[in-house]
């Protein structure tokens, strides 16, 4: 037997922070790099007598998730206590939802190989995220810092359908990209407000039962998840070949050391304990709120780049790249409204406006407007600047915004297309070069291009390169 | 001696402040004397803030001329030590919170101040409101004025024994399973547990969240309809906090019994159950009739799994509400050499005092995996049938009528060292909670050795203006409440 004998399967939990401006079940504010325990009051604090209150922002947010990937919404759903002793933990239970939670059964289309598949999604719930513990090594303490306590998640289940590790980065990048689009999650894993463990189990092909599988925690990256359930896998693998068993046991990925290795012993596993939380009512939702925010979900990355290609006859590639993230695509399409060059404008987008904003930084809102974007590659086709000017223009709006003409005027970079000047630039280097001109004519014809150099660099760059080589062919002639 | 002013009932008291007749500062004083005189023997108070309520006594005579904040503006207060006080340490009774200093007011407590009622201090109580006796109070049990060998009830006794005992003209208590009723059934004072919801649990430190309700302890119906009006406010801060309109509590409550339709439970004579006890209680049920009212023999077939549903649901809530006790951020934690766990396990072990052990380990036990079924979620089902039992009843009655307690004061000592004869004492008042109804306890008589007896009154949900009418009219005919013990 060997690895190809054995059959990956790998489910997903994702936690996603929620960019509501304020935590779940109290007032202080969700903002990420506070001074420890300052975005704090009893409520977040556990102190004695305090209550949990709900932010409904978090459930329209759910809701949205929920519609976004297919769930059925339930109009009833309960919060339960998940108890457990751990200092950034301060009420010793967290509110979350166990066996009726707000969202069931949805699913997201994602690339697999040559086509694409569906992967289930079993539930998404709404929790409160704990605290940070920080665990000093010099000193031997460890410090908690509660601000992220009751930062509000959801926790957004797969069923066991991915069926490898580039599966598994392939849904999470497409989860991520929902829910960007959806403006309810920022999508950073360093930061983690995008978070994931992977259930991982293998068994052999034509198999029925599925294998013991371990959960695997600490991949903050999607390179690590992959790395993560890759290793496990062959670990698993390897483990069975050797006539072994798989323990069901929490793992942690190690980045250092590149392997993932046990959280805690079976001995050690929780009971949760979970019952339905007396301290808040069964939430109820009504049929009309759904259909709100039903009417007001966006359209999502993949319905949009649907729409893009038969719209604007672009390569699935420049789509993609394109609906990836929803101010990107909203710039194409105000852009595409006035320039209808679709390709065109899709190159410059993949080339020029994507390396900008990579090496200038920094998120949407751009400061360039798509009237202007529009309006210099009108002045490209016009011929009043060349495509190489036009870059460093480009690149002037993108850091402050102006607009082009005022760009091109104050940089002199407008192109020449007066047949006087550029004529008299040609007899200069027919003149200084009397050799390679004789050359020409003799048949070699290869000096041409020469003569377009020394005309260009003559004329600073700034010469109409069509008029060039027709001025230049006359005279040459 | 005591003061003649201190058997004053609070709304007597509000009157003769309005009158001039004494200030709040005087008021707040004789209180402060009578505590010092008689609580060496009651020892119904963990903590007195003197200062806090004379400053606030001397601001109540200060805005007397431009016109009081509420009915019981001036009158002094004191409050069990599960609400939160802020700058006034609070213990919840448990060591494990020993040094604590809330920084914020419960929202009762917040009203209380709002409606300018000076508030003296805090109440011992059993810890964390587990007990029916004070005797499980990290700090010593309370002593019952009536008999000092005996206890004032529980778990809000030192409400009820201060209250009693002329040391403060009302309190605030807690009832989850009977806490507020049966300790003014033991001590000859008038208990009401509101219907849950009605009054804000925010700031009150939870024992059992979905039982737990806020209540007064008075010397009289109307006092205790005077501090519900107080405190029956919607509160967004509790999520179980009712928005049902508040009625003024006051207006029928006059009213008598006349053509009212009382039902008397036969599964609440209880065997066991002291024979003065019964006989008082029917004797106030055909005082009632007498007046006017009707009397419906009903049945609350449920009744007998009440104490093991309740014994369930409790403790399991309680296991949870007291997992944030950890040592970690706030009141004792044990100094250790080892990591995390023992740091957790020395801290509980020393903080927690045996009945509370006694009830997380029932609670966390209840919950685990594999016994959750068959314990917790078949006593949330018993407590749905209880709920209907009395919405059935209350198809055919207006309010029902029983003993509060099946027996008089019991010594202290007694029981302690048996804890089911203990969980006993809340047979008869338990099923009100399980079902979230309004229940009062109203003196009904005296047995052997002039020991109290109390009249429990329980009525439909957010029905408190008829138990408190009924309770008023019983109490306008036989005035026990104004009865002092003979301390």
């Amino acid at each position: 037997m060997s690895a190809s004998d054995y059959q990956p399967v790998i489910g997903l939990e994702v936690h996603a922070q929620l960019l509501t401006g304020s935590k779940i079940f109290c007032g202080c504010s969700t903002r990420f790099g506070a001074p420890p325990n300052h975005n704090t009051c009893p409520v977040c604090l556990g102190l004695p007598g305090v209550l949990p209150t709900l932010n409904q922002r978090v459930v329209e947010f759910a809701i949205r998730a929920g519609l976004a990937l297919g769930c059925a919404i339930r109009l009833t759903s309960v919060w339960s206590r998940k108890n457990y002793f751990y200092p950034d933990l301060p009420k010793g239970y967290q509110i979350t939802q166990y066996d009726l939670p707000i969202c069931e059964g949805g699913r997201l289309s994602i690339e697999a190989g040559e086509g694409s598949r569906e992967i289930r999604i079993r539930r998404i719930h709404m929790e409160e995220d704990a605290g940070k513990s920080i665990h000093d090594g010099a000193s031997g303490h460890s410090l908690v810092d509660l601000n992220r306590a009751g930062v509000p998640l959801l926790e957004i289940v797969s069923e066991p359908d991915l069926r490898s590790s580039d599966e598994a980065a392939q849904y999470l990048k497409e989860l991520r990209e929902v829910l960007v689009y959806l403006e309810i999650n920022d999508g950073n894993m360093e930061e983690g407000s995008f978070r994931c463990d992977a259930n991982v189990s293998v068994m052999r092909k034509g198999a029925s039962a599925l294998g013991v599988r371990t959960e695997l925690k600490n991949m903050n990256s999607f390179r690590f998840v992959r790395q993560a359930i890759d290793y496990e896998l062959a670990r698993q693998i390897d483990l069975l070949e050797r006539g072994g068993t798989v323990v069901q046991e929490t793992r942690l990925w190690d980045p250092q050391r590149s392997e993932t290795r046990p959280m805690r012993s079976k001995e050690e596993a929780h009971d949760y304990r979970y019952f339905p939380e007396p301290d808040l009512p069964p939430l109820e939702i009504s049929q009309a709120l759904v259909d709100a925010v039903a009417r007001s979900l966006p359209e999502l990355p993949q319905a949009k780049a649907r729409r893009f290609q038969a719209r604007y006859g672009l390569p699935a590639y420049d789509v993609k790249i394109l609906c990836a993230e929803r101010p990107l695509a909203d710039f194409f399409e105000a852009s595409a409204a006035l320039y209808t060059d679709y390709k065109k404008l899709s190159n410059w987008f993949l080339g020029e406006l994507l390396r900008l904003r990579h090496e200038e930084g920094g998120g949407f809102p751009w400061k360039i407007r798509p009237e202007q974007l529009a309006g210099l590659l009108v002045r490209v086709d016009r011929g009043e600047i060349s495509a190489s000017a036009a870059k460093d223009v480009l690149g002037a709006m993108f850091r402050t915004g102006e607009d082009p003409a005022s760009i091109i005027q104050t940089r002199g970079l407008g192109q020449i297309s007066d047949t006087a000047v550029i004529e008299a630039a040609v007899e200069q280097a027919l003149a200084q070069h009397p050799a390679e001109a004789a050359r020409y004519r003799a048949g070699k014809k290869q000096v041409f291009g020469f003569f377009v150099g020394q005309v260009m660099k003559a004329m600073k760059g700034k010469g109409n390169p069509a008029l060039i080589n027709e001025v230049l062919k006359k005279k040459l002639g | 001696m005591t003061p003649p002013v201190l058997n004053l009932s609070m709304l007597e008291l509000a009157g003769a402040l309005a009158r001039r007749e004494i200030s709040s500062v005087e008021a707040t004083h004789a209180c402060l004397g009578r505590i010092e005189a008689v609580d060496p023997r009651v020892k119904a108070f963990l903590r007195i803030d003197a200062e806090g309520a004379l400053a606030a006594a001397e601001a109540s005579d200060n805005r007397r001329q431009s016109g009081a904040l509420s009915a019981l503006d001036g009158v002094p207060v004191a409050v069990k030590d599960l609400f939160l006080t802020e700058g006034v340490e609070t213990t919840a009774g448990s060591k494990i919170l020993a040094g604590f200093i809330p920084p914020y007011d419960a929202t009762a407590v917040k009203l209380l101040k709002g409606a300018g009622l000076p508030i003296l201090g805090k109440l011992n109580q059993d810890e964390f409101a587990m007990g029916s006796s004070t005797e499980s109070s990290a700090f010593f049990p309370t002593h019952n004025p009536w008999d000092l060998s005996r206890t004032p009830g529980g778990s809000s006794g030192g409400s009820s024994a201060a209250v009693a005992a002329r040391e403060i003209f009302g309190a605030l208590g807690t009832d989850t399973g009977g806490s507020i009723r049966q300790p003014a059934a033991l001590t000859n004072t008038v208990g009401l547990k509101p219907t849950y919801g009605r009054l804000s649990r925010y700031g009150v430190i939870a024992f059992a969240s979905s039982l737990d309700q806020v209540g007064p302890i008075t010397r009289s119906v109307l006092d205790a309809a005077a501090l519900l009006q107080i405190l029956a406010v919607h509160d967004p801060k509790d999520s179980t906090s009712s928005t049902a309109p508040v009625p003024n509590y006051m207006a029928e409550i006059e009213g008598g019994v006349s053509g009212m339709r009382l039902g008397v439970p036969r599964e609440y004579f209880v065997p066991g159950m002291d024979p003065e006890v019964e006989h008082a209680v029917r004797q106030a049920a055909s005082d009632l009739e007498r007046m006017g009212a009707k009397l419906v023999d009903v049945s609350l077939p449920h009744t007998r799994y009440a104490l093991a549903a309740y014994y369930l649901i409790a403790p399991a809530e309680a296991s949870a509400n007291l997992a944030r006790y950890d040592g970690v951020r706030y009141g004792l934690r044990a100094q250790v050499a080892g990591g995390l766990r023992e740091m957790y396990c020395r801290t509980r072990a020393a903080g927690f005092g045996p009945e509370v052990k006694r009830r997380i380990m029932l609670g966390t036990y209840a919950l685990s995996a594999g016994y959750y079924d068959a314990y917790y979620l078949k006593a949330q089902k018993v407590r749905t049938l209880i709920r209907e039992d009395f919405l059935r009843a209350f198809q055919k009655v207006d309010a029902i009528v029983s003993a509060t307690s099946p027996v008089t004061a019991f010594k202290l000592g007694e029981k302690v060292d048996d804890p089911l004869a203990m969980y006993l004492m809340d047979v008869l008042t338990l099923p009100c909670n399980l079902a979230g109804l309004p229940g009062l306890s109203v003196p009904c008589g005296f047995g052997t050795g002039d020991l109290p007896i109390g009249l429990q009154i329980l009525g439909r949900p957010f029905d408190e203006s008829r138990i408190l009418r009924i309770g008023r009219a019983f109490e306008r005919e036989a005035d026990f409440a104004g009865r002092a013990p003979p301390l």
